[in-house]
């Protein structure tokens, strides 16, 4: 089964600046990847080679097992942009409507309106676009990436005006479409939110993957930290593991243990070390 | 390609400058049927000086000339017009973000290019044919005038904006809309002083000035073809009257033949490939 998404050595050039210096990664059908680092990262153009709005220097890409950009590729791709902006003059039905035509979907009135109700713009059919606020604009966004139930989607910062209550949507969605088998790729700088929804998180720095894996596989153990009679004490570097020695050594010892915490590296912490090459 | 062609069309009829221009269009017809029924009236005076040895048709020279203006201004309406709906279309769009949900769908950057450039060549054409024929029937109703070609005159106008639109999409594929927009009316600008170059020669009766605008008139075909268009105005006159309609502003009467309508598809044709190229190319 060829993966949802798949870059070897992916490198572009944009004059002098160098974007990506061979990007690999792969996203399977079905896994909600995040994707990370600092502007500049490279993390847009990645995703924008992914659907053809960029062409690749070097090194090569393919979605649902056909090229990048491709039209097939294409096909079974959904894309919401970091900056985008939609005609003011439509109206959401309209748009989805539009969106419904250029991705040959037959999912008529049904579609549309399952849409706009799983982003919370249920009522907002008729509303033009230039009377929605930035936060519906861009659940709207979503909604018109999720014309056609594509297989891939590619979301670039999608809930960066949300509120709240629009990110908990997102987040609600996310996971459905995941139960679904849609593979997602989040670009975001909420790392809280990445850490919450993705089952997997890749950190891209100066145009390289520099770090992946599971959220939880990322996150290192920091070490112990035993409250005693005689004051709290941090051991070092031990993890889970080593609690039920500590912990024997200090009531051999005679001391009296009232609690124990083992500290891990948040997501946020092993993204700074990341970013900052510590 | 008929989707994106059938959006194009109804943005550029629910843009604000569609609407500009059709408020310009009301007040130019008005102004010109005013101006058109003093003109006629004041065909006797004009008559009474002419040399009774070479017989001037008044009414065909009132008539031809106000027409003639007609047409250049109906040609600047429908040059605005096809600017401004196609000079942002790919970088400019691009930049504001509003290509790039469009461009990822399943659908070929040449079909996306195609459809906009016959939204816009349509909505153009349709809008100069519809005000040349209004004008025209102005024209015969306060005057009595009718071109001695009705038909021809009107494609050529409307061939000369579709050409006008092809060379602003082809600059939106490289500039951002500011500089495209200022570009293409510079060419346009290039195109009408070819004409005024062209008469200049004529009156000076240099060769060389008539040939250099007749250069650049087919270099920029829009103007090879208003000039065709306002041979057909007077293309039975005859003796005197034939020389007196010197028809302007910018560009006297002169008919293209058939080789100019075989050129401004090849033209059209060139410039599409050449957009097709640099957006093919164009990373968004």
């Amino acid at each position: 089964m060829p993966a949802a998404l798949a870059a070897t050595g992916l490198q572009k050039r944009y004059g002098q600046a160098q974007a990506l210096v061979g990007a690999d990664l792969r996203l399977e059908e079905g896994e909600l990847l995040g994707l990370l680092g600092p502007n500049g990262a490279g993390k847009s153009t990645l995703v924008k080679i992914a659907c053809g709005l960029v062409r690749p220097s070097a090194g090569s890409m393919e979605v649902l097992g056909v090229p990048a950009g491709s039209i097939e590729a294409r096909r079974g791709i959904g894309y919401l942009a970091e900056l985008f902006r939609f005609p003011g003059w439509l109206s959401a039905d309209e748009l989805l409507s539009l969106h419904q035509r250029l991705a040959a979907s037959g999912g008529g009135e049904a579609e549309r309106a399952e849409l706009l109700a799983i982003v919370g713009l249920a009522d907002a059919r008729a509303v033009k676009v230039e009377a929605m606020s930035k936060g519906m604009q861009q659940r709207l966004g979503i909604a018109q990436a999720l014309v056609g139930s594509p297989r891939l989607l590619l979301l670039d910062e999608p809930t960066s005006a949300l509120d709240p209550v629009g990110r908990r949507i997102v987040r609600d969605l996310l996971q459905e479409l995941r139960s679904r088998g849609v593979a997602v790729l989040l670009n975001s700088h909420l790392l809280s939110e990445v850490e919450l929804v993705c089952d997997r998180v890749a950190i891209m720095l100066d145009g390289r993957i520099v770090q992946q894996g599971a959220p939880a596989e990322l996150s290192r153990p920091r070490g112990v930290e035993v409250e005693t009679a005689a004051g709290t004490r941090l051991y070092e570097g031990k993890g889970r593991d080593d609690v039920p020695r500590i912990v024997a050594e200090q009531v051999q010892a005679g001391g009296q243990v009232y609690g124990v915490r083992v500290l891990s590296s948040t997501l946020e912490d092993t993204y700074l070390e990341a970013v900052s090459g510590g | 390609m008929r989707v994106v062609a059938a959006y194009a069309v109804q943005e550029s009829l629910r843009r604000r400058v569609f609407t500009v221009v059709l408020i310009l269009t009301a007040v130019f017809l008005a102004l010109y049927g005013w101006g058109a029924s003093l003109a006629f009236d004041e065909v006797t005076a004009f008559s009474g000086e002419g040399d009774p040895g070479e017989p001037v048709d008044p009414e065909v020279v009132a008539g031809s000339t106000i027409f003639g203006l007609a047409m250049f201004s109906t040609l600047f309406l429908g040059a605005v017009l096809a600017v401004f709906l196609t000079l942002s279309a790919v970088r400019g769009d691009a930049e504001r973000g509003l290509l790039q949900p469009l461009v990822v769908r399943p659908v070929g950057r040449t079909q996306m290019l195609a459809g906009r450039f016959v939204a816009a060549a349509g909505v153009c054409a349709a809008y100069v044919g519809a005000v040349y024929v209004v004008a025209m029937l102005i024209t015969g109703a306060v005057g009595g005038w009718w071109p001695d070609r009705v038909l021809a005159p009107g494609l050529a106008l409307a061939a000369a904006v579709v050409v006008i639109a092809a060379i602003a999409l082809l600059g939106s594929v490289f500039l951002s809309a500011t500089a495209n927009g200022i570009g293409v009316f510079m060419v346009f600008g290039a195109g009408l002083a070819a004409g005024l170059l062209g008469q200049i020669g004529e009156a000076l009766s240099s060769d060389r000035l008539e040939d250099i605008a007749e250069v650049a008139a087919w270099l920029l075909p829009f103007e090879a073809l208003y000039q065709s268009g306002l041979d057909g105005l007077t293309a039975d006159a005859r003796g005197f009257t034939d020389f007196a309609v010197q028809l302007g502003p910018f560009g006297g009467a002169d008919a293209g033949g058939p080789l100019l309508w075989v050129w401004t598809v090849v033209y059209v044709g060139l410039l599409g490939l050449a957009a097709r190229a640099g957006f093919a190319r164009r990373d968004l």
